[in-house]
Order: C-alpha cells, then sequence, then structure tokens
C-alpha cells in the first residue's frame, strides 16, 4: 500500500484539492443561499410568522424537485445552465454548479428543520420588544437554532463529499474519481482502498470539528 | 372573545382572572398587538396602536415591557446578552447599552450573574433576567402572562415583590394574567375577571378591599374580597 500511496501521492493531491473546491463552494452556496432559502421556507409555513400558501408551496415544490433528481441525472440536465454560469460544462469548476444547485435545496431543509424547534415563545418575546423581521432572525432564531444549523451543515457537507464523488463523469475529478479511475478501473485495490481511507478520515474529521463546534455553541 | 373593553388606569396593578382558556392571555396580547383584533381598538399611553404602521408599532412595543410564564430568554445568549438585545433593537449605542444592562441587572439583583447562561439560573432568577430585559427600554407599562405560574410559592412571593417594587419606584403600569388568586390578593390594585371569552366582573381594592392570602369559595369577586357584590356588566 505504502508503494501505491507514493506512486500515486501528486495525484492523490490534486484530488484532494478538487474535492476541497467542489465541496467548499457548495459548502459557501449552502451558506449563502441555502439558508436565506431555509429561513423563509421555515416562515412561510403554516402556522408561521409570514404564512404564505402560495408561497411555500412553491419553494417547496422547487426544493422536492431538485432533491428528488437522481444526482447524475441533474448533472446531465444541468449541462446547459452550467455552461451558462461558468462558460463549460466540463472541468471542477463546472461540476461545482449542479453540485451547489443540490446542497443549496439539501441544507435549506435542513435549516428549515432547525428552525423549527426554536420555540415560539422566543420569537413571541422578540416581537414583543419590537424587533423587526431581520431583528427576529439575527437576534433571536439564529442565535437559538444555532447549533442544529452546525450540525445541518456537517451532515450537508459530508453528503456534498459522497455527491462529489460521481463528479468523474463531467471531469469534475476528485478523490472519488481518483478511487473509481485509478483504483477499481485499473485493478489497482490498494489505490481504491487508498483512496477510501482518505476520504473516511476527511468524513471523520468534518464530524468531529461539526460535533464539537454544534456542542460548544449550545448553552441551552 | 366578544365585546371586551378593559381600561386599565396609570400606575396600577391590573390582575386579569379567570379559568384556563377564559381569553385572559389574548386579551393581553391584544394590548401590545400580538394579537390583532378582528374590531375594535388598543390604546396605550394615548397612541392608537391599531392604527400605527409597521414600523411606530415597533417602536411602541419596545416601550412596553413583557414577560412570560416560561421566561422566554435567549437560551444561548448570557444573562448580560438577553438585557441587551432589546436595547440594540432600540438603536441604543454600546456604552448606552453597557450602562443600562448593568442598571437593569442590579434592579433585579443580578448584577453578579451578568456572564451566566439562562439554564444555569433557577426559575426565578431566569424570571428576574426577563425583568430586567422587560425594563431595559424604561417602559411605561409591563405586560405579565402568567409570571408566576412555573414558579414555587417562595419564588413567586419574590417576583411579586420584584413588580411591586417596579410600580412603587419606577412608575410602571404592570398588568398581570393569573389563574392564582393569591397574586392577586397580594399585590393587584384592581381586577378583572373574565370567563369564556367576556369580562364579567370587575373591581378594586379601594372600593373593595382584599383579603389575605388563603383559600375560598365562591364567584372570584367573594374569593378576593370577601363579600358579593353586582356582577360588572
Amino acid at each position: 500500500m505504502f508503494e501505491s500511496m507514493l506512486k500515486y501521492q501528486d495525484q492523490m493531491w490534486q484530488s484532494i484539492g478538487e474535492t476541497f473546491v467542489m465541496v467548499g463552494i457548495s459548502v459557501g452556496a449552502a451558506l449563502l443561499l441555502g439558508l436565506p432559502l431555509g429561513t423563509l421556507l421555515y416562515f412561510c409555513r403554516k402556522g408561521q410568522l409570514y404564512e404564505n400558501r402560495s408561497l411555500s408551496l412553491i419553494l417547496n415544490s422547487i426544493v422536492n424537485v431538485v432533491r428528488s433528481f437522481p444526482f447524475l441525472l441533474l448533472v446531465v440536465a444541468l449541462i446547459p445552465f452550467t455552461r451558462l454560469v461558468v462558460g463549460t460544462a466540463i472541468g471542477t469548476l463546472a461540476a461545482t454548479v449542479p453540485l451547489s444547485i443540490v446542497a443549496i435545496a439539501y441544507y435549506s431543509r435542513l435549516v428549515e428543520q432547525s428552525l423549527l424547534e426554536v420555540p415560539r415563545g422566543t420569537i413571541e418575546a422578540a416581537l414583543s420588544m419590537g424587533a423587526s423581521r431581520l431583528g427576529v432572525i439575527f437576534k433571536f432564531l439564529y442565535v437559538e437554532a444555532r447549533s442544529g444549523l452546525v450540525l445541518g451543515l456537517t451532515a450537508s457537507t459530508i453528503s456534498f463529499i459522497s455527491f462529489s464523488t460521481v463528479m468523474g463523469v463531467v471531469g469534475g475529478g476528485g478523490v472519488g474519481d481518483f478511487a473509481i479511475r485509478y483504483g477499481y478501473q485499473r485493478f489497482e485495490t490498494e489505490v481504491m482502498i487508498y483512496a477510501i481511507l482518505v476520504m473516511i478520515v476527511l468524513v471523520q474529521l468534518i464530524q468531529f470539528t461539526g460535533s464539537t463546534l454544534a456542542r460548544l455553541l449550545d448553552k441551552r | 372573545m366578544d365585546n371586551v373593553s378593559l381600561e386599565v388606569k396609570t400606575g396600577a396593578i391590573h390582575g386579569i382572572i379567570g379559568a384556563s382558556g377564559a381569553g385572559k392571555s389574548t386579551l393581553l396580547r391584544l394590548i401590545n398587538l400580538l394579537e390583532r383584533p378582528d374590531m375594535g381598538t388598543v390604546t396605550v399611553d394615548g397612541k392608537l396602536l391599531t392604527e400605527l404602521p409597521d414600523k411606530e408599532l415597533r417602536q411602541q412595543r419596545q416601550r412596553i415591557g413583557m414577560i412570560f410564564q416560561q421566561f422566554n430568554l435567549v437560551g444561548n445568549a448570557t444573562v448580560s446578552r438577553n438585557v441587551a438585545i432589546p436595547l440594540e433593537l432600540a438603536g441604543v449605542p454600546r456604552a448606552g447599552r453597557i450602562k443600562r444592562v448593568q442598571e437593569c441587572l442590579q434592579f433585579v439583583g443580578l448584577a453578579d450573574k451578568a456572564n451566566h447562561y439562562p439554564a444555569q439560573l433557577s426559575g426565578g432568577q431566569r424570571q428576574r433576567v426577563a425583568i430586567a430585559r422587560a425594563l431595559a427600554n424604561n417602559p411605561k407599562l409591563l405586560l405579565c402572562d402568567e409570571p408566576t405560574s412555573a414558579l414555587d410559592p417562595g419564588t413567586t412571593a419574590d417576583i411579586l415583590g420584584v413588580l411591586r417594587h417596579i410600580n412603587d419606584s419606577l412608575g410602571v403600569t404592570v398588568v398581570i394574567v393569573t389563574h392564582e388568586l393569591d397574586v392577586v390578593r397580594s399585590i393587584c390594585s384592581e381586577v378583572s375577571v373574565m370567563e369564556s371569552g367576556r369580562m364579567v366582573d370587575f373591581f378594586s381594592r379601594d372600593e373593595a378591599g382584599f383579603l389575605p392570602p388563603g383559600s375560598h369559595s365562591g364567584s372570584y369577586r367573594e374569593r378576593i374580597t370577601g363579600r358579593t357584590g353586582e356582577p360588572y356588566v
């Protein structure tokens, strides 16, 4: 195993780099767009502050459609859109487009769930103090839900890593692609195991960091 | 709720009593428009709240404190941060906030707990934090929704003492919703009785005199004043 680790060291580092780019950008998209989308999903729900049945229906349908697509087919279906955004449908950067779209839909659900766990009384207290919408969101909702939001992002990140492994089909690269091409397809089982071990370590690290952070943030 | 009219005198401690589901909490929430009436108006301190646009309503709410049965503190924020939030919402600059948080915590006797989290405090201490938070913006009116129902008798007396102190020394008008007779007997200056969404009785300490805490039978008026009387329309 050490031999193959040495032999493919450069490729492995490059693959790890590609995985980081793909997952990093999709985590960014999840935070930047998935968090507001999830917050909107929460507020539009029946019985919530800005209950809005039609908006709720539209947003829920979009999120569900994106999430029900077999991921590989979503990648293919989004090729024209990807071309529009990054100019090409091939390569690591192009791979981040479908990955980010799934990331936004996926994380928004988890955000909605975390926010639902904030007691209604907390929102009521916020309103009684004359908090504006943004005040309710940033000074109450996100503060109370923060450990859930972190755990959700942790679980999402790990899913994105898993999703990123099939990005080889559009030349996205990454550790998963490396395992398939060098390990599986060339019958170099050791290389495959090596790549899988790298993924395991990666996932463990992310989960450990996320769980620890969530625990430290939770003062309730 | 049906055709309810309530007038609270400035400087009073007004109790709203009644069985569960009588509409007491709804009535209280109507005062700061957490609940919007289908018909009718709400006036606080000369301002017709039901006519105000959103932004001005929020500003008025900043001058109306509210405390709750379950305290409703922000669990992930320290005691001092909890008290600072309403000041931030009102746009008080940082230096002013720090000073005011100090004052409010001193007032409720929790200055030494400033950096604790609510989970580290007892129920009575949490309600004191909630009171400090409600007082932060110098409200003229303090709304209390079953403020002592989650507390044991000793702590209840303690919190009622704080509320009376607020009324005496700061001149804040207090409205208390409760189902506990002893709360009304010990601190209220006037009482409204609610029953299935209607106001069925009203009397004040001046006119009827209240009994000391203890148990009695009969209507709320009899149990609180020891006398029967003509029910208020």
